[in-house]
């Protein structure tokens, strides 16, 4: 036994070693843990994403708090299922310093879990549950995107404007729909208007024929959806199908709009939504990292790739405040906290509960563009219900 | 409810109950007849939909689509059923389960590769864009009406081939006794192909005519399957006849579901299975 001994023995030090020599190499690198998806439906958002991050890194010089970045990736699927192992693995097995992603609620959800149990930095890129900056808010956790609520209670306000008093609400029965519809109705009838009835169907069905006939019956002013993808695309076709666009406005979050217009074709001429970015916004930002993103990946890029291109921004400022070191983890959140990031959608500043305090467009399309017709709300803080930080 | 909605909603669940039909009638062929489980049925669904929009971005033309996109189906679905399926008559559920799941990988895999992962449209030809004023407000699309038209003369086609013809009868009896009807001097196997590539034939044709209403997009096939599933086992596996019943059922349930009882419409179609299979544990038709 003793030669099997020797060996163990011999491989415990060897690995010892490697460990030693692995952190000591480790600690002059930055660590960033990047849980996207890189195949399904949401495949295409994931790239953005990464893509906008990379760009900021590549600008800063390669570095993000004058250190080099080291990436590890997991492709999440958007399944929530194995979002609680495939965030450890990052978490636990790679120990990043600061954990990105991701795109799906449900898996940004259960990631949020692992990294606080964890004290792990993380940032949300995408991910609109409101929960994330209200219920679930902690020190450690941040956002570079929006709440599902910000664009819609924009656009309740925009509608009100209009003048609309009766409104329907439609949108699939879950989580992100469901707090669109709030945060439209909250808005729309803080300023008079009423929402007299708001209808959901399974996700992700996509028949909506019989509410395109609920709708023609009960003939409200306007109508405000939560649709996105797919299901989006179908949606504004049989508004207009079935004759409705003429007669009753549609208004909607956004996600309605972005990468659908050309499958809507005709239909979606003209649409109005409301996000946090839009095309042809009129600053010098934008248009340097729209150049500097076409050159580099030869496409435009979209809002995904902004709020990957901000997550970087957002921990550069904590890292800068840190003094560049990654493990000074409550210095890199008072920086985070404390920064202005000079963003492609407009210049913002984090809320308490660590989500941006943005301005929210109002658009419209036109081609395949969302191009910006105003500014909805300046400077719309998410209000961070149950947040207690 | 006023009665002019009333109308409306019923026109939305026949219309829906016979686009559904379409799809269905494939997988209750292949089932019942060659009691093969088709896992990959919503895929043709889905190729179907992206043969129409690669063919009417092509020749500029929905119509001119259909027509080449038939009959590249039929050949797809034989030559399919010549390559794999053809070995899976005699194999155990669990591994046509396991070929079929693995084809609606590859199949979106190779969508992925050819077209991309993109929603896209298709338009509906210009002859056909047209609406009947219902309300005031509300308009019906011509092209529905079309569909639904469609659907019911391939609903009358099927069943006078089935019934009433000498291929009809061979195929029927192919599903009683396959060895006898080999006995008999009849080339089963060529019966067994024609019917494996009408059944793709006929989930293409439903994904082509669907393509204009619900866009092209991945994973498309992935939902008519499963609602597919629940029609043929409600109207009786393998009766083409109880796929139709059974499709208005589900339309008709999905339809004034939505409406009426939105708290519970996810599950409304299937509760109306369990009720059905309770009721008559074979589905409303048996073969036949």
């Amino acid at each position: 036994m003793k030669p099997t001994q020797h060996i163990i023995g011999a491989t415990a030090l060897a690995l010892a070693l490697g460990a030693a020599f692995g952190s000591a190499q480790a600690d002059d690198k930055v660590k960033v843990g990047l849980m996207l998806p890189s195949t399904g439906t949401y495949a295409a958002l994931g790239a953005a994403i990464t893509n906008g991050f990379k760009q900021f890194v590549a600008e800063n010089g390669g570095k993000l708090g004058g250190r080099e970045v080291e990436y590890y990736a997991v492709d999440d699927e958007s399944d929530p299922a194995k979002a609680t192992e495939n965030a450890n693995k990052l978490v636990k097995r790679d120990k990043v310093d600061v954990l990105v992603g991701t795109v799906h609620s449900g898996v940004a959800l259960a990631m949020a879990k692992v990294a606080r149990d964890n004290k792990t930095l993380m940032i949300v890129p995408n991910a609109g549950a409101d929960e994330l900056t209200g219920p679930l808010c902690a020190p450690t956790l941040f956002r570079s995107s929006f709440t599902n609520w910000q664009p819609a209670y924009a656009m309740g306000k925009v509608a009100a404007e209009k003048g609309h008093k009766k409104v329907v609400t439609l949108t699939w029965k879950y989580a992100a729909g469901q707090q669109s519809t709030e945060g439209f109705k909250e808005a729309f009838e803080k300023a008079g208007g009423k929402v007299v009835k708001e209808m959901t169907l399974p996700f992700p069905n996509v028949e909506f024929q019989p509410f395109l006939t609920e709708i023609a019956a009960l003939k409200p002013d306007a109508v405000y959806v939560f649709f996105a993808g797919a299901g989006a695309a179908k949606f504004v076709r049989d508004y207009q199908a079935a004759g409705l666009k003429a007669s009753i406005p549609l208004y909607g979050a956004g996600f309605l709009t972005d990468g659908t217009l050309e499958a809507m074709g005709d239909a979606g001429k003209g649409l109005l939504t409301t996000l946090h970015y839009a095309d042809g916004l009129d600053n010098k930002k934008d248009a340097a990292f729209r150049l500097n993103y076409a050159k580099t990946y030869k496409m435009q890029p979209d809002v995904y790739a902004v709020q990957g291109y901000d997550a970087a921004q957002l921990y550069q400022a904590g890292l800068a405040a840190a003094g560049g070191d990654p493990s000074k983890q409550e210095a890199v959140i008072k920086g985070m906290e404390a920064a202005k990031i000079d963003s492609p959608r407009g210049a913002f500043t984090l809320s308490k509960a660590h989500n941006p305090v943005q301005d929210i467009y109002l658009r419209q399309a036109e081609g395949t563009q969302n191009k910006v017709v105003s500014t909805a709300i300046k400077g719309l803080a998410d209000p961070a219900r149950g947040c207690k930080m | 409810m006023d009665f002019a909605t009333f109308l409306i909603q019923t026109l939305n669940a026949l219309q829906y109950g016979l686009l559904l039909f379409l799809v269905a009638s494939g997988l209750t062929l292949v089932f019942g007849i060659m009691g093969i489980i088709n896992l990959a049925h919503g895929s043709f669904y889905m190729i179907g939909a992206y043969l129409a929009f690669v063919l009417t971005s092509a020749t500029g033309s929905l119509v001119l689509a259909i027509v080449l996109g038939i009959p590249l189906a039929l050949l797809f679905g034989a030559f399919l059923e010549w390559l794999l399926f053809s070995h899976l008559y005699k194999r155990d559920h669990l591994e046509q389960v396991l070929l079929t799941y693995g084809l609606i990988l590859v199949f979106e895999e190779l969508r992925s590769l050819l077209v991309d992962n993109d929603v896209h449209g298709v338009s509906i030809p210009a002859f056909l864009d047209a609406s009947i004023r219902l309300t005031e407000v509300m308009t019906y699309p011509v092209y529905r009406v079309v569909v639904s038209v469609v659907c019911i003369v391939l609903a009358v086609a099927l069943y006078f081939v089935i019934q009433r013809t000498r291929l009809g009868m061979m195929i029927r009896a192919g599903n009683d006794d396959r060895t006898m009807v080999e006995a008999l001097g009849i080339n089963i196997n060529m019966i067994y192909r024609v019917v494996f590539a009408l059944g793709v034939a006929l989930a293409a044709l439903a994904g082509m005519l669907a393509a204009p209403m619900s866009s092209v997009f991945p994973n498309m096939g992935s939902q008519v399957l499963i609602i597919s599933f629940v029609i043929v086992v409600i109207g009786g596996i393998g009766s083409v006849w109880g796929a139709l019943v059974a499709a208005l059922i589900v339309g008709f349930a999905d339809t004034f579901g939505k409406v009426l009882l939105p708290e519970i419409s996810g599950m409304i179609v299937y509760l109306v299975m369990a009720v059905v299979l309770l009721w008559r544990p074979e589905g409303i038709l048996k073969k036949g």
